[in-house]
């Protein structure tokens, strides 16, 4: 098993995946917490279908690079929904709702009508739950997605402050002096571009397990922010490496894999936690 | 010069007011307490004393800042997301230092200092790597109370400090309150109980359908606080 592990790590196509998988892991298990928090676990769902509707206008408008599209567009769906949070008619749970089944509506129609593949329901299907795009990374995406995930990552560490005072108390961030808006802002702008690279590596529709599991399972286990932020992360890269290790071997979907693993994490996290409760 | 006056302000939300035409004004070292009924626009006016939400009219005047005489500590009703939010209480306390910081991205020495002596002086430095959700709901109150002091050194603004506590911890939580005020920081309190407000207030702003302010004593004297006073006393809280 080592030995075929071994061998198919000698491809650079797998070695891509697996760094480009745990880089993701990595992003999307920063903003986990605050998203959990703040009652937007379906953030990520609502953006990654905003996403899927763009690739399908760039697919259909044959832009070469889908990137210059998708990233910007996804951007300002974030920031339009985040911004909306608090004080707009349409409440926040309906507001995610509306945007990503309109999006997803919108994008499998313009698929459909204008598609020139002859594989559609195969185009659509990779799309929903990557199931190859992760494999057939080229040199390009792959410095692409390392660049952006360490932009994630430092603007993470040097703001990680400010994220954690806006999201334990906006009220209070604000009386004190902190610019809450623009940090709100900020954190919609990275949570939009995790979420347009966590497309590759599990698809629109399994993007929020990715978000929220490795910080609930943290939450189960440890009580301070930056321990939950830190083990989050672990937890996360160790499941994406599980998962595509396992998905190598056995021939499953990267995608399902890893989100499998990380619902085995999670389950294993809120046992551990009963037990040390009534111990 | 007072150090916040109110000029027939209006507060409300969506230009439509809760409260019209409040004039009044705190100065230094002044214990404010805002009472009035539920609804009468009482956590309304706080928001807007911390410039949360702008005025629907009127104007809200802050004395000329200093150095060091910058922000405000506020202690907040809790929140519904901070009952499960996984932070220790040496987080949330340096959270209170944020406002002044400003781009920086981490804490500096001062201000790690100026929270642990905040923590000691609310008597929680022992429960400081505690996760805040396991606590009472008198050491939270005390731990948000550290923070806010973090962001101020004068003036602090708490918005029914006391809700949800049980009798022995409510009445240590207004020791401690009082004891800051002898220290010289301004205090403005929302409260339900009218008992207490006169007991420790040196101001009373009463908000509703018989609008009050002045000093404790004309409350008491005056029509509205007799009221009050009456109403509160058959154990009825309003």
């Amino acid at each position: 098993m080592i030995s075929k592990l071994i061998e198919y790590l000698s491809y650079p196509f797998v070695r891509y995946a697996v760094i480009v998988g745990i880089l993701i892991a990595l992003c999307s298990s920063l903003l986990g917490v605050t998203l959990v928090l703040k009652r937007f676990s379906f953030i990520g769902d609502g953006l990654s279908h905003v996403a899927f509707g763009a690739i399908a206008v760039a697919s259909v408008l044959k832009i070469s690079n889908q990137m210059l599209l998708v990233l910007p567009v996804t951007i300002i769906c974030a920031i339009l929904l985040l911004r909306t949070g608090q004080n707009t008619k349409i409440k926040g749970d309906a507001a995610v709702a509306m945007v990503s089944v309109g999006a997803m509506a919108f994008g499998y129609l313009l698929m459909n009508v204008f598609s020139t593949s002859s594989n559609l329901s195969g185009d659509v299907c990779s799309t929903l739950f990557g199931s190859t795009s992760i494999i057939t990374l080229s040199k390009d995406d792959v410095w692409l997605c390392l660049v952006l995930s360490v932009a994630v990552i430092i603007v993470f560490v040097l703001f990680y402050n400010k994220i954690f005072a806006v999201s334990f108390d906006e009220n209070f961030a604000r009386s004190a002096g902190t610019n809450a808006g623009i940090y709100n802002l900020l954190i919609a702008v990275v949570i939009a571009v995790i979420i347009v690279l966590a497309m590759n590596l599990v698809g629109s529709l399994l993007i929020s397990a990715l978000v929220i599991f490795p910080a609930l399972s943290a939450m189960r286990l440890f009580g301070s922010f930056k321990k939950v932020t830190v083990f989050s992360a672990i937890l996360s890269v160790t499941c994406a490496f599980l998962g595509i290790m396992v998905s190598i071997l056995a021939a499953t979907p990267v995608g399902s894999t890893i989100v499998v693993a990380d619902i085995l994490a999670f389950a294993i996290c809120c046992l551990t936690a009963k037990v040390r409760r009534t111990s | 010069m007072s150090m916040i006056s109110a000029d027939r302000l209006s507060v409300g939300y969506d230009g439509i007011p809760v409260e019209k035409d409040l004039s009044f004004s705190i100065n230094r070292g002044d214990y404010l307490c805002i009472v009035g009924e539920n609804g009468s626009g009482k956590t309304t006016l706080m928001k807007t004393l911390l410039g949360l939400i702008p005025p629907v009219s009127g104007r809200v005047v802050f004395e000329a800042e200093g150095p060091g005489n910058k922000g405000i500590g506020y202690l907040p009703q809790q929140t519904i997301v901070q009952r499960d939010f996984p932070a220790s209480v040496t987080e949330i306390v340096l959270s209170g230092c944020q406002g002044k910081s400003g781009l920086r991205p981490f804490y500096n020495k001062e201000e790690k200092a100026l929270a642990r002596a905040n923590m000691e002086k609310m008597g929680i430095l022992q429960l400081k790597d505690r996760s805040y959700r396991e606590l009472s709901g008198g050491q939270q109150q005390r731990v948000l109370l550290a923070r806010a002091l973090c962001a101020t050194k004068n003036l602090l603004l708490l918005d029914e400090p006391v809700s949800g506590l049980d009798p022995k911890v409510t009445m240590e939580m207004y020791d401690l309150i009082r004891k800051l005020n002898d220290e010289g920081i301004t205090i403005i309190m929302i409260t339900h109980d009218i008992q207490v407000a006169t007991m420790y207030a040196s101001h009373i702003l009463h908000l509703g359908a018989k609008q009050f302010f002045g000093t404790t004593d004309e409350y008491l004297s005056s029509k509205a606080g007799k009221f009050f006073m009456l109403r509160q006393k058959g154990g009825v809280m309003i």
